[in-house]
């Protein structure tokens, strides 16, 4: 069993993990976007980090990705964003959502030392399963950033206790199968994965992919300790140019109204 | 000879240990843990591995332990034999090029001839291959990725044969400059759903697949064209076309009663390449080489040769070299040939260019087609566009050897495919010219 030692916690219930492709529009505006989402209850902020071939990704975070590419965004400047964001906001969660690549070519020693610099929690990278990840978790745990591995309903008890226990500060349940995107209805998987992953560990988890309503979020809040927005935050952010911070602000409050 | 100048390539290569230092590998930890034993599986050198979302691991670790149960399954070999004889039309020959030898004046030219395999390339030995496997892990739905359309159309055929539901997926700019392979896949009975996103060709198709892949992936198998993506993709590919170099190797011994001095493949993943060389790798005499798309130019994006200007990384499940930016984000490329057109390259190939065992050079779009029409007008085959570099490397190459020396290359594919880009820039209708003599 693994205990949280790192400082991200949820301070609601259920707490609210909120994704955004940083760089979409551009910087400035995504500093603004996650002190918006901060301010009117996130817990936990993910800064993804855009990437030329996002495998995992539904149409609206690659679309987001290729505008933010477009502006050159690098996972440098997420970094630096992330400091930013950091002197303003100094009890909320920062994840850095990433692709492996990008940080192979920064150096993983490089990328820990940068990110633990800038007052970033720990990294979830989408395409490093636990088999491949003993030299980044033992980076990562070195300059106390916590890895989150990602946890699928597709996978079988024997992995959910190795990523259990490769994760700190939280675990990343998949609510379904497929990509990042807003679905009208959730799977059954969502509950029954949190089930399994509850009998081997005690980090708290966040469950993503698909959540778009305050119904939806309500619903999974009752079984989940987390609950990640990410393709609907995009999409609010995609559809409310000029006035994406304050979008932003109304869809978290919206989303979190519901439930109390 | 004057026709075919060799281009010099000045870019430094840096060395394995620089790049890992710099790209700052997870396995290059100097931690006693996390050093990789050797042979370990899915592992060619620090090469390969499995990175994918967690979604798709159990559907891998499935896929792997049928393929070792299928490989000790002397029914299923034998099915998957037959089916290579029967139906795709194995063993392929081995022929002398007479008259390509005599106008080169070097060494002894063989073709292989996997251009006369059903479907037109050697892509159906590794479809038929997985397809049986789809059958033995009872799946019903199979899809795939496809550049050129050699593997989709592949696909599709076997598909057809063992009664799956297929969907190919193809980059729209693959698609038009492929019109014919589309119309193939579609009359096959499969579905060919274009790929909007990035440069609209192979890697983009990828990404597609995998998406669905991931979304589907309790009923659906992937059947990926290359010695590519997640182990053990990039092993099991390759063995579903060492049959190449196991035939290759006995005809040339009975042919010849030597080796070649040389076994000349074109690389895109590096399939047809790597089915070649395989039986030649102990044989260290035999000078593997690979050719890469040299596109247009040196700038990236203008070429797919990964070994000139990639460095090592990842993309689509797997660690080698990548083309790709400062900032790692993986480059656009281009080459005439669909086939060859992607930013990475099999991890196998990564390791054996490391090792010093096979060497990788580029052929560029004009070298390319000027070899495409040479081996027509000299020997009335016509090669793919993808093949038609290693034929233009051996027209490089094959005069500055000895006349007792033999060489080999792997005619992996037939041009038919490419008569539409043949058309737009050779400007043959107008003008009938001769090239040779």
């Amino acid at each position: 069993m693994t205990q949280s030692v790192m400082p991200l916690s949820f301070y609601n219930k259920p707490g609210l993990v909120v994704y955004v492709t940083c760089g979409d529009p551009d910087l400035a505006t995504t500093r603004e976007i996650v002190l918006a989402a901060i301010e009117a209850g996130a817990d936990v902020i993910e800064l993804g980090v855009p990437f030329s071939d996002p495998v995992a990704d539904g149409p609206v975070i690659q679309r987001a990705s290729e505008r933010a590419l477009k502006r050159g965004t690098t996972l440098a400047q997420v970094l630096a964003l992330a400091a930013e964001v950091r002197e303003q906001a100094q009890s909320t969660g920062l994840i850095v959502f990433s692709y492996l690549n990008p940080i192979l070519r920064m150096g993983m020693e490089k990328f820990c030392i940068v990110a633990r610099h800038a007052g970033v929690d720990g990294a979830l990278v989408i395409d490093l399963p636990v088999e491949e990840s003993a030299g980044y978790v033992q980076a990562m745990r070195a300059h106390d950033l916590a890895p989150v591995f990602l946890a699928a309903p597709t996978s079988p008890d024997e992995r959910l206790k190795r990523i259990a226990q490769a994760s700190r500060g939280f675990v990343y349940a998949l609510s379904r199968t497929g990509v990042t995107g807003a679905r009208q209805q959730l799977a059954q998987d969502a509950k029954k994965l949190v089930r399994r992953l509850r009998r081997v560990t005690r980090l708290p988890i966040a469950v993503g992919f698909g959540i778009s309503t305050p119904k939806q979020f309500a619903e999974v809040g009752e079984f989940a300790d987390a609950v990640v927005v990410g393709s609907a935050i995009v999409e609010t952010i995609e559809h409310n140019q000029g006035r994406e911070a304050a979008a932003v602000t109304e869809f978290v409050r919206n989303l979190s109204a519901f439930g109390c | 000879m004057a026709m075919f100048p060799r281009t010099t390539v000045k870019v430094k290569i840096p060395t394995l240990r620089e790049e890992r230092a710099r790209v700052g590998h997870p396995r290059s930890n100097s931690s006693p843990r996390s050093k990789i034993p050797a042979g370990e599986p899915g592992r060619f050198g620090v090469y390969g591995g499995r990175y994918v979302p967690e979604t798709l691991m159990a559907a891998l670790e499935e896929l792997e332990r049928e393929y070792e149960k299928a490989k000790r399954d002397r029914k299923f070999q034998k099915r998957l034999e037959e089916l290579l004889r029967t139906y795709a039309g194995r063993p392929t020959p081995l022929f002398f090029a007479r008259r390509l030898t005599q106008k080169l004046g070097g060494a002894r030219i063989y073709l292989k001839r996997e251009d006369l395999l059903h479907t037109g390339a050697h892509k159906i030995n590794n479809c038929l291959g997985q397809g049986l496997l789809v059958e033995r892990m009872g799946k019903r739905r199979v899809i795939a990725e496809t550049g050129a359309g050699q593997h989709g159309v592949a696909t599709a055929t076997v598909c057809a044969l063992l009664g799956f539901e297929c969907v190919v997926y193809m980059g729209t700019e693959d698609m038009r400059r492929q019109e014919l392979n589309v119309f193939r896949m579609r009359l096959l009975g499969a579905e060919v759903r274009g790929v909007e996103s990035g440069s609209r060709t192979l890697k983009d198709a990828i990404n597609e697949a995998m998406r669905d892949w991931v979304t589907n992936v309790r009923t659906t198998h992937y059947l990926l064209g290359s010695v590519l993506g997640a182990h053990p993709y990039p092993t099991m590919v390759r063995d579903f076309h060492r049959v190449i170099g196991h035939e290759a190797r006995a005809q040339i011994l009975k042919a010849e009663n030597k080796l070649p001095a040389a076994v000349i493949a074109c690389v895109g993943g590096g399939s047809n390449s790597i089915g070649i060389f395989y039986e030649f790798i102990k044989d260290k005499k035999v000078r593997l080489v690979g050719v890469e798309a040299g596109g247009r130019g040196e700038a990236l994006g203008d070429h797919a040769a990964r070994f000139r200007g990639g460095l090592p990384g990842v993309l689509q499940g797997t660690f080698s070299y990548v083309l790709q930016d400062a900032a790692g984000q993986i480059a656009n490329t281009h080459s005439v040939s669909a086939g060859l057109d992607y930013p990475s390259i099999g991890p196998e190939h990564a390791a054996l260019r490391d090792a010093g065992r096979a060497e990788y050079v580029p052929a560029s779009d004009a070298e390319a087609l000027e070899a495409t029409t040479f081996l027509a007008r000299t020997e009335g085959i016509i090669p793919a566009l993808e093949s038609a570099h290693a034929v233009a490397e051996m027209l490089k190459r094959a005069p500055t050897m000895k006349k007792s020396d033999v060489v080999i290359a792997n005619i992996s594919g037939r041009g038919d495919k490419d008569i539409g880009i043949l058309r737009e820039n050779l400007k043959l209708d107008r003008n009938i010219e001769r090239l040779s003599h």
